[in-house]
């Protein structure tokens, strides 16, 4: 009867316990992202405080880890946090508000009505898009005693198309005369994810090399031969495994992979920061674009000499005015910080992003600073 | 009126608080279960439904959704029962190590050890699948391109990084093999001592009363050790995801790079980037994986049921 009395209290803890239990189930499915809570109370630009609370484009993540630790470093009361969901998802949460700003590999179209959403959830203003980070997609290989593997964009098209099969292939040794190419199978890596990487890669080579690749744009590979990998690390790790292998990755991760230098008119070029950056002043701005949103279509045929063609460009997003004070504070100093000469050396400097080149960062600072607050 | 109250009642059945919480408290966690599942069939039925209309857009250029999920579907399935093929005899074997043949102290080491490699999180199985055990296959699979080419399984090309689908069933396996170990142990340790004995007492070598008594009595708890080890090779996610080599082809080549992939794993591959109707594509592709464990685990239970009436206990 004793022992009794004294597992009663102990039953009835447990009994709420599983109680609580059931009901945390029923809120699972509630969207997470609580947005930008900015609780600043003097609105000050140089003593800002509060959480924003921003995601999107997993390819920004390592540059936005750099541009919040300075920004957060500048500002102390303030904590900034980055959800690297896709840009999908933070194109989703942008516009049905959880976040007060996205990163996006690709800018806002109306094909699925996103342009219209985002300007329905700006209280009918157009969203603000500024590029903020590049960064060169090498083409990684390895494969024994060629050190300076130089391929053109139809080869590299067929390489990755299957066509091509073996490191003998006469189109390959047309682009490297001097190498001593082996009698080996390629192994082509690609992405097996949905990955703004395979899409800024295919967009190239579709435009580039229509004839060597007829599978458009597309996020997800599209053809079934070839190895599959996942994310970036995954390409990277098969390439390094697997002797006689090909892949394309952010050229930071590449490690001391081997990078094709890639043709461009008569040279080739090597996936180098600065060849990267130069490729949007060589680029013409998209049709959607606006004063507010500075989006190109990048300009893959470009013949110029010095510039890298394959490259990740990514935007962020933003609305052009905020009705709450702290939040949109927030926002405009942690956009301005990012597209700063300070910031994109930062990114740089941590992530391997190229700057942007003087005269669009002044384009994408002046849009930044049209955010309107209160 | 109080002749009624007077007349003595039948001793009402004692029942004390700590019965009434007790069933309650059970009660609850089996209704718990119940609801938890169909919250899940729920939530997948009514997110699921759109990709049934969806364009080819939202499935990679695939023109219905069935074409989308019928290759995840062999893949999962494919996967999962290489790597039965592989665990459930392993996992026999070191139950029986365990529970009949080694001495009492390696025994329970061993079977620590074995409990550990439950406790490693999948994502370090795709480590160790993609940068210690993948290399070290290559060689292999071009042996086996080489002599057993004749073979559909070995056809080849071999892949040269060993990310393939056996690759990705053997690290399913070790993830597998625990879980079946575990309860395999159990049962077999619980064979009645009389009947082991009496077979030895008959003559019978070790061999021959492990099988005429052991397995018989743990047969039903065989096949539910094996049905739970098939879950989590089903379900697996991350490890596949890292490991395998995906490229949505149907094939029964085992050893090449393009290898379909599982309905687990492309979840995991494509939700990050996913929006709109791809999402509902995927959680559809969840539906159809929940469905299959499900069945799956019921064929297990009938199986087992019957060997279980098969036994004259």
């Amino acid at each position: 009867m004793n022992i009794t009395s004294l597992r009663r209290p102990a039953a009835m803890g447990a009994a709420l316990v599983l109680g609580f239990g059931l009901t945390a189930c029923g809120a699972a499915n509630e969207a997470t992202g609580d947005g930008g809570t900015g609780s600043g109370d003097n609105g000050q630009s140089s003593s800002l405080s509060g959480t924003l609370n921003g995601g999107g484009a997993s390819s920004q993540e390592a540059a936005q880890g750099a541009w919040r630790a300075g920004f957060q470093q500048a500002n102390p009361e303030v904590t900034v946090n980055y959800d690297p969901i896709g840009s999908g998802g933070g194109r989703e949460q942008f516009i049905s508000g959880g976040f007060p700003f996205a990163g996006s590999d690709s800018y806002l179209t109306n094909d699925e009505g996103e342009l219209d959403g985002a300007t329905e959830r700006c209280d009918g203003q157009a969203p603000i898009e500024v590029p903020n980070y590049v960064s060169p997609i090498a083409v990684i290989y390895n494969l024994d005693g060629v050190d300076d593997l130089q391929l053109s964009p139809d080869t590299l098209a067929g390489i990755f198309a299957g066509d091509i099969t073996t490191w003998d292939d006469p189109a390959i040794a047309e682009d490297n005369p001097d190498a001593d190419l082996p009698a080996e199978d390629i192994n082509p890596v690609h992405r097996s994810d949905e990955s703004g990487t395979t899409g800024n890669f295919t967009n190239y080579l579709s435009t580039v090399a229509g004839d060597a690749w007829t599978h458009g744009e597309v996020e997800t590979w599209p053809i079934k031969g070839g190895e599959g990998a996942s994310g970036t690390s995954g390409v990277v790790a098969a390439v390094t495994n697997g002797a006689n292998s090909i892949g394309y990755a952010d050229a930071s991760q590449a490690g001391d992979l081997g990078k094709a230098a890639i043709g461009v008119g008569d040279g080739f070029e090597l996936p180098t920061p600065e060849a990267a950056a130069k490729i949007l002043e060589v680029s013409p701005e998209s049709d959607t674009a606006t004063d507010t949103e500075l989006v190109y279509d990048l300009d893959y045929t470009t013949e110029e000499a010095g510039v890298y063609p394959i490259v990740l460009s990514s935007y962020l997003i933003a609305c052009p005015s905020y009705s709450d004070k702290a939040e949109g504070d927030l926002v405009k100093g942690y956009l301005s910080y990012i597209v700063s000469e300070d910031g994109q050396q930062a990114a740089a400097d941590n992530a391997g992003s190229a700057p942007l080149p003087a005269s669009i960062a002044e384009k994408a600072q002046a849009i930044v600073d049209g955010i309107t607050v209160g | 009126m109080t002749v009624t109250e007077a007349a003595p009642k039948p001793p009402a059945p004692v029942r004390r608080t700590g019965d009434v919480v007790f069933s309650g408290l059970a009660r609850a966690a089996g209704i718990t279960i119940l609801v938890a599942l169909a919250g899940v069939a729920v939530f997948l039925t009514i997110e699921g439904f759109p990709a049934v209309t969806a364009p080819a857009s939202a499935m990679g250029g695939k023109s219905g959704i069935v074409l989308y999920v019928w290759p995840l579907l062999f893949g999962t399935l494919l996967a999962a029962l290489l790597a039965m093929i592989i665990a459930t005899p392993l996992a026999i074997g070191v139950a029986l190590v365990i529970s009949h043949f080694a001495p009492r102290k390696l025994s329970r080491t061993l079977g620590y050890l074995i409990d550990l490699l439950a406790a490693v999180p999948s994502v370090v199985y795709g480590l160790w699948g993609i940068n210690f055990l993948a290399p070290r296959m290559v060689g292999l699979y071009e042996w086996l391109e080489e002599n057993l080419g004749f073979l559909p399984f070995f056809t080849g090309p071999a892949s040269s990084t060993g990310r393939t689908i056996l690759t990705a069933s053997l690290v399913l396996a070790v993830m597998a093999l625990p879980i079946i170990t575990a309860i395999t142990r159990e049962i077999f340790a619980q064979t009645p001592v009389l009947h082991q004995e009496a077979a030895l007492a008959l003559g019978a070598t070790r061999w021959e009363m492990i099988r005429m008594t052991v397995f018989p009595y743990g047969r039903s708890g065989m096949v539910s050790a094996t049905m739970l080890g098939l879950g989590r090779a089903l379900g697996e996610t991350m490890a596949v995801a890292m490991v395998l080599s995906a490229t949505g082809v149907i094939s029964f080549n085992l050893i090449s790079s393009t290898n379909p992939s599982t309905i687990a794993a492309n979840i995991a591959l494509q939700f990050g980037e996913a929006s709109g109707l791809k999402v509902n594509v995927l959680i559809f592709s969840g539906l159809v994986l929940f469905v299959v464990t499900f069945i799956v685990n019921f064929l297990g239970r009938a199986i087992a049921g019957r060997g279980y009436k098969g036994e004259s206990r």
